[in-house]
């Protein structure tokens, strides 16, 4: 196998990362509208620690396209 | 085809001209990434200079706009760094500010994105846990180290302390890489949706009737962006207050 479809391929591997990235923002969201809707009262007070986890979780996903752009372009 | 670009090529630094100066012996270029940058950190002072200016009791749209980044950003260190962190409102609100407008002048087409290049994001980082630091050790003293000891049974402290420390150094890097690769991806995105609806339109027939497809989908995916690119800011903001407030109170809440 060529150095160039070994890259190939690895930069596919890499995009895996998403799979985790999509189930920590499934279980985020769906988590806090499950909290949300037994105890609507609070719900509006943790939309800040909603929105900081989402960017924490969507992060993760990211380093892997990071890594993905680092494979593709050295 | 010659309408279709690399996804990659809108993120290239590109340095006109002769170098204004040089700094042991490196040429330094006014950039496009510069011109941005003179841009954003000018539109930002007027933002919130000027509008708020006159100071009205019933505001323009311009002011309450400008009053409403500062209220924000006010409630923002409030709730997380109480009040020993309202010393770092004018650094908070820069930084908020700064990386805001950043990414909304790179929403506009033709606009280079400054905080798609890692070294612009990384000199921020940089700057947010140094400062950090900085405040930390000047508060504490040595003290501040006590910042890696975690409140746990001793046994468990001989492996919670090298990943308190490790953790505390790859900061600046998840900071940056954060905000780099959420820009890189949603312009990436961006424009590979948009050479699709270019390659569809060229191709005549019934295929550049479907290109209205793809065209819908760059709108939304641009809404999606506009989320992004103040989410991001919001939360390049939010775990500076988070530092700060570390740096702050150490492991008491404040």
């Amino acid at each position: 196998m060529s150095v160039e479809a070994a890259k190939m391929i690895g930069a596919g591997l890499a995009c895996i990362a998403l799979v985790g990235a999509g189930i920590g923002i499934g279980d985020l969201w769906g988590r806090y509208l499950e909290g949300a809707l037994r105890n609507p009262g609070a719900a509006a007070g943790q939309t800040t620690n909603l929105l900081l986890g989402f960017a924490l979780v969507e992060a993760t996903g990211l380093y892997g396209l990071v890594i993905a752009l680092i494979i593709l372009f050295t | 085809m010659a309408m279709t670009m690399h996804p990659m090529e809108q993120f290239e630094v590109s340095m006109h001209g002769a170098p204004m100066f040089h700094v042991l012996g490196q040429p330094i270029y006014f950039s496009n990434q510069a011109v941005v940058m003179c841009a954003v950190v000018l539109v930002g002072a007027l933002l919130l200079t000027v509008l708020v200016g006159k100071n009205r009791l019933v505001p323009t749209r311009g002011q309450s706009m400008a009053e409403m980044a500062y209220e924000f950003i006010g409630s923002m260190i409030d709730q997380t760094a109480g009040h020993a962190g309202y010393r770092f409102f004018p650094f908070v609100l820069a930084i908020f500010m700064f990386v805001l407008l950043s990414n909304y002048f790179g929403l506009i087409p033709g606009v280079f994105t400054i905080t798609s290049q890692i070294a612009v994001n990384f000199a921020l980082a940089i700057l947010v846990v140094g400062t950090a630091v900085v405040v930390g050790v000047a508060k504490h003293g040595i003290r501040f180290l006590t910042l890696f000891v975690p409140k746990a049974p001793v046994l468990l402290l001989p492996l919670l302390i090298p990943i308190e420390i490790i953790s505390f150094l790859t900061r600046p890097v998840s900071l940056s890489v954060r905000l780099f690769a959420n820009m890189l991806a949603g312009h990436t995105m961006l424009n590979v949706f948009g050479g699709f609806v270019v390659a569809l339109g060229a191709a005549g027939g019934i295929l550049s009737v479907v290109s209205i497809g793809p065209m819908f989908m760059i709108i939304a995916v641009m809404a999606l962006e506009f989320l992004v690119a103040f989410l991001q800011a919001y939360v390049f903001a939010m775990l500076t207050c988070i530092y700060l407030n570390e740096a702050l109170h150490l492991h008491d809440h404040h």
